[in-house]
């Protein structure tokens, strides 16, 4: 069976409907599976739940979804770039469940990795810790953060093979390896799919293990916020 | 006469030490990377994913797939490395990380800060900040002495809520530098910027500090 599809909309063929847990990769707008978002909108699923770092721009990334209103929940450590999130979090249109950028990740891992539960410093004594479990360990106080999993992952890496191998470009990484392990069916875009064999086993991110769909897509890759130097 | 903007930024630089690994937020704590003294090896981590953040590329060879944590275009350096957000936040929350430098709301007499949210205002998220001051060895706090309406932001409760609890070890304003005396669990001042005075900085502090 091959794990290879031609376009983004096929990836995720027979995939998509109402109520779904999507984790997407990325943060800000780099490392986002841009076209598998395009195709995800393009399928009509709404009442998901996303779980993303961030939650896109204005009518890119993420912010495509919310504007079609196919998203019931976010989980994200930071949102502050999009007005229509804004518009719809405020209108009670939209619920949010904020977490310590480093809780989410480690959640996400955890779930990948089939570990229910683990405890953090992070977010004690604020409100992350309200109705958590405490616990002292050599007399510090933790919390209990649980694993997160979802029913379809979507990443965005640089190079991959048939085997669904990933390797990923510079700081695009950032959620997508987690995610991939916490998705029970993750689907990669990828800048290039390369003939099996030609990734160097010793430099692959990511196992094709974690991915079952993969397809090669242009992205457009915007940058939020170009800053250069004097040459 | 106060410091500026970049001479805090100047003046939080000289609390960095050879070797060390250091996080800096969005904001003033960006501009502490400019003053780096010269021949101290300082590597600068980036939470989504980098240690070892190089300067802003000229024009024309910025990478969409390179950036730092506030979104900004950067650089690799020869040092550097790429690791995903839990290898990332796992140097952060394991105690790795040598100093915290970061921008605050509100901080309090106890170390506790505030700095990612106001109540009934849009709240965007508090990104890496509570990883950051639960598990990086030393946090400065980095702000303005007061805000718009004069009223001081060195506190004796946080009113806001918090990012942590008891982890801020300095603080750096506009007014002058406040070490947190771990014997007496209490700040006491350690400098005044140029030109202030004792009476003003009392003045403009809630908290209760050691000013002797």
């Amino acid at each position: 069976m091959s794990k290879v599809f031609s376009t983004a909309g096929e990836a995720l063929g027979g995939l998509c409907h109402d109520g779904l847990t999507i984790m997407s990769g990325g943060f800000g707008l780099c490392g986002i599976p841009e076209n598998l978002i395009a195709a995800l909108r393009d399928s009509g699923a709404s009442d998901l739940t996303v779980i993303s770092n961030n939650a896109g721009v204005d009518g890119f990334g993420l912010g495509q979804l919310l504007e079609t209103r196919q998203i019931k929940k976010m989980i994200s450590s930071y949102v502050g770039e999009n007005k229509e999130f804004e518009r719809q979090y405020l209108g009670g249109e939209l619920e949010l469940e904020f977490n310590p950028q480093g809780t989410l990740a480690e959640r996400i891992r955890a779930g990948g990795a089939g570990i229910p539960g683990f405890y953090t410093k992070t977010g004690v004594g604020t409100l992350i810790a309200e109705g958590k479990e405490h616990k002292d360990f050599e007399g510090e106080t933790f919390i209990l953060e649980t694993g997160l999993k979802a029913d379809i992952a979507i990443v965005k890496a640089w190079k991959g093979d048939a085997e669904g191998n990933l390797i990923f470009k510079a700081t695009a990484r950032n959620f997508s390896p987690m995610m991939a392990m916490a998705g029970q069916i993750t689907v990669a875009e990828v800048d290039e799919i390369v003939p099996v064999g030609a990734l160097d086993p010793n430099f692959i991110h990511t196992p094709g293990i974690f991915v079952q769909r993969i397809v090669e897509a242009k992205c457009e890759k915007r940058i939020e916020q170009l800053t250069v130097r004097e040459a | 006469m106060s410091w500026t903007r970049n001479e805090m930024a100047a003046r939080a630089a000289q609390e960095l030490e050879d070797g060390f690994y250091v996080n800096l937020g969005i904001g003033i704590p960006t501009l502490v990377a400019n003053h780096i003294p010269d021949g101290m090896s300082v590597t600068l981590q980036s939470e989504n994913g980098m240690l070892g953040m190089g300067p802003f590329p000229i024009a024309g060879e910025e990478d969409a797939d390179l950036i730092n944590a506030g979104k900004q275009t950067i650089t690799t350096l020869p040092k550097s490395s790429f690791f995903d957000s839990a290898t990332s936040f796992a140097m952060i929350r394991g105690g790795h990380i040598d100093l915290s430098i970061l921008g605050a709301m509100e901080v309090a007499e106890n170390g506790d800060i505030a700095n990612w949210m106001i109540p009934g205002k849009m709240v965007k998220g508090m990104g890496g900040a509570m990883d950051l001051v639960a598990g990086v060895k030393r946090c400065i706090a980095l702000f303005d002495h007061t805000n718009k309406r004069g009223e001081s932001k060195f506190i004796k409760a946080c009113t806001l809520p918090l990012t942590g609890q008891n982890c801020i070890d300095m603080v750096i304003t506009d007014l002058g530098v406040f070490e947190r005396d771990k014997a007496h669990n209490q700040f006491r001042l350690q400098e005044l910027a140029p030109k202030v005075t004792l009476d003003e900085v009392k003045a403009k502090t809630e908290a209760d500090v050691i000013f002797e």
